[in-house]
């Protein structure tokens, strides 16, 4: 591998690579703690997720599945078993060996009663697990689930050390190419190059994960080179003054965070379609995308990234017409509108979004009330209590169609045609048919209008021109800096 | 015209401007401040809006305007509580002071150094954040921590009062406390609380401004001077207007309220100006 990594500054030029180096990396939010497996927090991830800890697969940039820790797998026993081959050789950062028994405490651990895994689900279908010999292993779900292969490599599914486990909060062991040095909380957590790598030898000597809150001190970090790359720019409308800049590289991507127009279908006049079909007739997307979004954001028109493959557009469903929208309340007993509360969180996107939100559905007579509050009213409020009329949220984490079969969500959607389609899908092991399946789902969801689509989340990475191997897209969220390089000019 | 300072004709001139500005908002602003324009936005100061457009394509001009009339009506209002609850405290502590029972008197300075000790944004950051954030919440905010600057000025100053002979006169008149200090000391100190009312107002235009910037003032899309500069923020680098004029407008508002203080004292208290004239004599004379 060094042999590689020499071949490479050799052939690029040793003054200009500047490598060994560390990467400076811009994070807007701090993680609560540092254990993929114990807490929701996308944040957690930023940080650790192919970093630090790896799974048994590995999610890449563009949402494939890859061999990690396990090299190869088969499907036996019609889709029920997988039988996992896993790497040889591999050490955690503690300098323990990692075996199939790792495998199993893992699982075993998120699937436990005491589990504080945010997504317990994955495991809950496992009924065995299987340890043949100590490189292979054989995991026995209750029925075929072709989303299983997917949802394991996930930051919540990766494989920790039973030595460490309970300690990975703060002292994070895993079997990933950057061991953990120090976190200075309310600054930084410092990672260094894992020099028993198991895998092929990473660039970098070390990564700083710096946390800067404020979107203006972020630039001017960006500005006096003290962050080499922002891989999720807090502030779309300063871009373009990276754009227009030679020394820096703007990569706007997608992330998996559908922005919705939350609507509580429990309670009236929400509870009637009418109502909901007329307010998506009068929301104005591309409005939205260039008044809040400052033009860097795809337009959706339901639940479902745009870059994935089964993906189909539906934003011509309910176009922008405000004489329809009008027709519709008139329709639904509201020829003069109606009065709600828009409840909005605390990112920028949706306190820009909400304000134009509220002066579109103003145009049709539908009277918006702004109420602003902190992520723990808004979980309190909206997502546990279902005290709400409208808000807006984004969605982020991958492949969350499902979540609309859950009547107790905080939509409100109880609707058995959708709660079948989303359990022929899990139950498919027949490609062609899941991805129909996935198709009907979004056509489902879109035509009941259960909530208004706004547009797809965009990821904006913007980092030094040169920097090479940073990921365009969040499909999952990951910072993940095993192929990332500098090239040419002074680092 | 030798009674009126250059800095009392330079704040009141301000102060004039920002409240016809505010009151003419009610009638007329050159744009609907609700009103947004996606297409328009970040235009340049000029002719069709002078102060330029926001990045929803609001009017600055407007928006500054309506923003204006909001704080001088949240600062009127809460340091209207602070007055009406604070100079009732310190005129009672004064009274009871002189009275000779020293524990209420104690009690209510002790507890308005409670108050007084506690830093005045945290306070209003807290009332917001347990009972919401909205524009009540922040005038109740900053009414509360103008209640004790009120009545330690009031105390003190009817404490110089209380001795003099006129008001010996009023008691064996056989007039009350309560009484005296209503139609003797009052009359007396009010020049003062005036004049302290003006300093207490441009304070609570910053804290106005500082809990709006914060998000707890008024919501959107009400205007706020304060949430105007936060929403600048970040646009600063290539649309630096739409923080020059808000920002603009709370520091010539504040000016403006300081100076006329200024001048007003000068005016109202001519002891003060004696001191100072007598003071600027010895200065040149040295």
């Amino acid at each position: 591998m060094k042999i590689i990594n020499l071949i490479i500054i050799l052939f690029l030029g040793w003054p200009s690579i500047g490598w060994p180096m560390t990467l400076n990396v811009g994070l807007q939010l701090e993680p609560p703690n540092l254990d993929p497996t114990s807490g929701a927090a996308a944040a957690i991830d930023d940080v650790v997720y192919g970093n630090i800890f790896e799974g048994l697969v590995r999610i890449n940039e563009f949402g494939d599945i890859q061999p990690s820790l396990s090299l190869s797998w088969d499907l036996v026993n019609n889709g029920k078993s997988y039988i996992f081959y896993l790497a040889n050789d591999v050490l955690f950062h503690n300098g323990d060996r990692f075996t199939a028994a790792d495998v199993k405490f893992s699982f075993d651990r998120a699937k436990s009663n005491g589990s504080t895994n945010a997504k317990k689900y994955i495991f809950k279908p496992i009924v065995d697990i299987n340890i043949i010999d100590p490189h292979t292993i054989m995991i026995t779900l209750d029925q075929a689930r072709p989303d299983f292969l997917f949802n394991i490599g996930l930051g919540d599914a990766v494989i920790v050390n039973e030595d460490s486990a309970d300690r990975n909060s703060f002292n994070p062991v895993g079997t990933g190419p950057f061991k953990f040095v120090k976190w200075v909380r309310g600054d930084r957590v410092e990672l260094v190059r894992y020099r028993k790598y198991w895998g092929p030898s990473v660039f970098l000597e070390g990564a700083n994960f710096k946390f800067i809150t404020d979107p203006l001190s972020a630039y001017t970090a960006m500005k006096a080179g003290d962050i080499d790359a922002f891989p999720n720019y807090p502030a779309p409308e300063n871009l373009f003054l990276f754009k227009n800049d030679p020394d820096y590289e703007v990569v706007v991507g997608l992330t998996a965070g559908e922005t919705i127009l939350a609507t509580n279908n429990r309670n009236p006049p929400f509870d009637n379609l009418l109502v909901r079909k007329a307010i998506a007739h009068a929301i104005d997307r591309s409005e939205l995308i260039d008044g809040a979004m400052f033009g860097n954001a795809v337009p959706i028109g339901s639940h479902f990234a745009p870059n994935h493959p089964d993906y189909i557009d539906l934003t011509g469903l309910f176009p922008h017409n405000l004489d329809e929208a009008h027709k519709l309340l008139l329709l639904a007993g509201y020829p003069n509108g109606f009065n709600v509360s828009l409840k909005l969180p605390p990112p920028i996107y949706a306190r820009r979004t909400g304000e134009l939100i509220a002066s579109q559905l103003g145009r049709v007579g539908i009277k918006v009330k702004i109420e602003n509050m902190e992520w723990a009213q808004w979980i309190d409020q909206v997502l546990i209590n279902k005290n709400y009329d409208l808000s807006i949220v984004s969605h982020v984490e991958p492949m969350d169609i499902n979540i609309y079969a859950n009547p107790n969500y905080y939509f409100g959607y109880d609707n058995d045609d959708f709660k079948k389609i989303i359990f022929d899908i899990e139950s498919s092991t027949d490609a062609i048919n899941s991805s129909q399946l996935y198709k009907l789902a979004q056509k489902k969801i879109a035509d009941d209008a259960v909530n208004g689509y706004l547009y797809q989340l965009g990821k904006y990475g913007v980092w030094k021109a040169g920097l090479k191997g940073m990921w365009a897209n969040y499909p999952i969220r990951s910072n993940d800096l095993r192929g990332v390089y500098f090239v040419g000019g002074e680092q | 015209m030798k009674h009126f300072s250059i800095s009392f004709i330079v704040g009141g001139g301000l102060t004039t401007l920002f409240i016809i500005a505010a009151i003419l908002s009610f009638f007329w602003t050159p744009y609907d401040v609700e009103l947004l324009n996606i297409k328009g936005k970040f235009a340049t100061p000029g002719f069709e809006h002078l102060m330029g457009t926001d990045h929803f394509g609001r009017d600055i001009l407007s928006m500054v305007m309506v923003g204006t009339r909001n704080a001088i009506a949240v600062s009127l209002i809460a340091v209207g509580i602070g007055a009406a609850i604070g100079v009732p405290l310190g005129l009672w502590a004064a009274a009871t002071c002189m009275n000779g029972s020293r524990i209420i008197d104690e009690l209510l300075m002790r507890g308005n150094d409670l108050i007084f000790a506690f830093p005045s944004l945290l306070l209003a950051i807290m009332i917001t954040a347990v009972f919401g954030p909205s524009i009540i919440n922040a005038i109740i905010a900053i009414g509360i921590f103008n209640i004790p600057v009120f009545a330690r000025v009031s105390r003190g100053a009817a404490l110089s009062i209380w001795p003099k002979e006129y008001i010996s006169a009023a008691r064996v008149a056989g007039k009350g406390s309560t009484r005296i200090s209503y139609e003797h000391i009052l009359p007396n100190i009010l020049n003062l609380l005036i004049v302290q009312a003006t300093i207490q107002f441009s304070i609570a235009i910053i804290a106005e401004a500082s809990l709006s910037y914060v998000g707890l003032g008024s919501q959107p899309p009400d205007p706020s001077l304060g949430r105007m500069l936060n929403e600048a923020q970040t646009m600063i680098f290539f649309a630096p207007w739409l923080a020059y004029f808000p920002g603009g407008a709370i520091v010539a508002l504040v000016l403006g309220f300081n100076l006329m203080g200024d001048g007003m004292r000068d005016i109202l208290d001519p002891k003060l100006r004696q001191r100072s004239e007598t003071g600027k004599a010895s200065n040149d004379a040295s």
